[in-house]
């Protein structure tokens, strides 16, 4: 019932676990595919190893949650060393990379690619402002970091993850689309900040984070409608994805899959799970067969 | 449906500290005239803002009253060291798993991780304790429990018995009946001590450390194997620790590398 293609991947459901949450290791990954993803984005790696910010780096409140991890990780080249490979894990693996020049895009992409996952993710949307814009803001640079990764990537499709914190969203998927990507993943943390009234100073060590949880919803709606106004291409929706009311809407706006991150702060490992349980008793409930019938359906 | 999930709240409350006390030469223990929810081994995520967050075990724990101790080794804690009554700090939690509270049971604590069972020893019948460190100036809560059966050992005799905890511990489980063996210290020593518990068929549970950013289960950076530290632990019973190929052999940096113990102690220290 919930079977679902993206691009040339067959998905046993269409929730994939977002990357950033717990995809740092081989166990974990496996761990999450059990747990029942559909596939399993792992934590973005670059050229080199970096260690993030100090803390607090997350937190909660209110349906919504902060992050300012600052991109850890252990490098490509040492996650190469750890993974060895990604197509014989028990579920289907998005490898999520990025650089700080537009080069080093292209020289990720192609070390991850050997690793062979079943999709490459690009994360845009680090802070890095060598070219005078993030890249994920400009629709130039957006295609530049797209052409630079499709070339690497081979036989892979590339998927490119948006920011809603831009002016016009349908402008950056378009350039996306226009280089090459495959896929659409809709979208990143909205940019925000919480500051402690009694220790009057930021709660975030950067001060400065993203939004996600169900806060983030109603912007991922938004900008996952508009992106599927815009391009052919699939999308991956993602934020605040919690409930499988939240799947539906999202599929709605045009969605072929949904991301879902910050939601197992809310139900655990076992989100993915309940989230396909609660999509199939509505699709009963509304006589819906496929997911096809309702894709795209907030359009019509 | 439940709107509760989506309620949930992790942010630091900023607390006043209503105590400090001198607990050994570079440990205090930092008090709150506030009420939590605690289980024995579960730990707080302790703010100072401006600087950094750490996750701190609980070591002291009544109704309306609940502290962590410190030892200054690094940067945070050398500036928590500074802290004094009155001061503020941001505090969420607790988190993790904790120890079960059997009877016949012998409570292990290597230095300032005694701060990890003290709770534990709180509320459990006559156990046996021993509490071990490298010298005099590491050990805590002599005072504190020595009304209890407590055997005191020191790597160089400086105070209590001359060696090592697993040394005590062996003598221990070949001469009385005990059925479980609860420790938190150094990786190494904990390791040693669950091999002992095998040996003698003795069931473990050790108090595990790992770097730790979230404390619910979302960043990924203290895994274990496929176990998370902070939610699945850190304490772990003897047939998950049976599983843990890592523990004792390997944990992960801030950036998520894989590093042996020793190395990571040296960059953690």
């Amino acid at each position: 019932m919930l079977q679902t293609r993206l691009c040339n991947i067959r998905l046993k459901n269409p929730t994939i676990l977002a990357s950033g949450i717990l995809g740092v290791t081989k166990e974990s990954v496996d761990r999450i595919g059990k747990a029942g993803a559909g596939a399993v984005t792992l934590k973005s790696l670059c050229h080199e190893e970096r260690k993030g910010f100090d803390n607090p780096t997350m937190f909660a409140y209110d349906g919504t949650f902060l992050n300012a991890v600052g991109l850890p990780g252990q490098g490509i080249d040492s996650a190469i060393r750890d993974f060895k490979r990604l197509d014989n894990l028990s579920v289907p693996v998005i490898g999520s990379i990025y650089g700080y020049r537009i080069e080093q895009f292209g020289q990720v992409a192609k070390k991850m690619a050997s690793l062979n996952p079943s999709m490459i993710e690009v994360d845009i949307s680090c802070p890095h402002m060598d070219y005078g814009k993030p890249y994920y803001a400009d629709a130039g640079l957006t295609a530049k970091i797209t052409k630079a990764v499709k070339k690497n990537a081979g036989r892979i499709p590339v998927s490119i993850k948006l920011s809603p914190n831009v002016y016009d969203i349908k402008e950056i998927a378009h350039a996306a689309e226009k280089s090459g990507a495959n896929a659409i993943t809709a979208i990143n943390a909205a940019s925000g900040m919480v500051i402690d009234i009694q220790a009057r100073k930021p709660v975030l060590a950067n001060k400065i984070g993203g939004v996600t949880g169900p806060a983030l919803k109603p912007i991922a709606v938004r900008c996952v409608y508009e992106v599927y106004e815009t391009v052919k291409i699939p999308i991956i929706g993602t934020g605040g994805v919690t409930y499988g009311k939240d799947a539906v809407e999202m599929i709605m706006a045009g969605a072929t899959c949904v991301g879902i991150g910050s939601g197992i702060y809310y139900r655990g490992i076992g989100i993915f799970r309940k989230v396909c349980n609660e999509m199939e008793q509505w699709m009963k409930k509304n006589k819906v067969k496929s997911l096809n019938e309702i894709r795209g359906a907030g359009h019509k | 449906m439940s709107h509760q999930e989506t309620c949930k709240t992790d942010i630091p409350q900023m607390l006043e500290i209503s105590d400090v006390v001198q607990e050994a030469k570079e440990q205090k223990s930092f008090f709150f005239r506030h009420s939590i929810e605690c289980k024995p081994g579960q730990f707080v995520m302790v703010w100072m803002p401006g600087l950094d967050e750490k996750p701190m075990a609980v070591s002291y724990w009544k109704k309306n009253e609940f502290a962590f101790t410190s030892k200054a080794i690094g940067k945070f804690t050398n500036s928590l060291d500074k802290l004094k009554k009155g001061d503020k700090v941001g505090i969420r939690g607790p988190y993790g798993s904790c120890f079960s509270t059997k009877q016949n049971s012998c409570v292990v604590g290597g230095g300032v991780g005694m701060a990890s069972v003290s709770t534990l020893i709180d509320i459990l019948k006559n156990p046996i304790i021993i509490n071990g460190a490298r010298s005099k100036d590491y050990l805590i809560y002599l005072k504190r429990y020595k009304n209890k059966n407590m055997i005191v050992a020191t790597d160089d005799g400086s105070f209590g018995r001359k060696g090592f905890t697993t040394d005590v511990l062996n003598e221990i489980l070949s001469n009385n009946k005990i059925k479980v063996v609860y420790t938190c210290g150094q990786e190494m020593m904990m390791k040693k001590i669950f091999e002992i518990c095998q040996k003698h068929k003795v069931e473990c549970e050790a108090s595990l450390e790992r770097y730790m950013a979230c404390g619910f289960g979302i960043c990924g950076k203290c895994m274990i194997n496929d176990k998370i530290c902070c939610v699945d632990g850190p304490v772990f019973n003897s047939r998950q620790l049976n599983k843990l190929s890592e523990f004792g052999k390997f944990a992960r940096l801030k950036s998520g590398r894989k590093v042996t113990i020793k190395e990571y102690h040296e960059m953690h220290a």
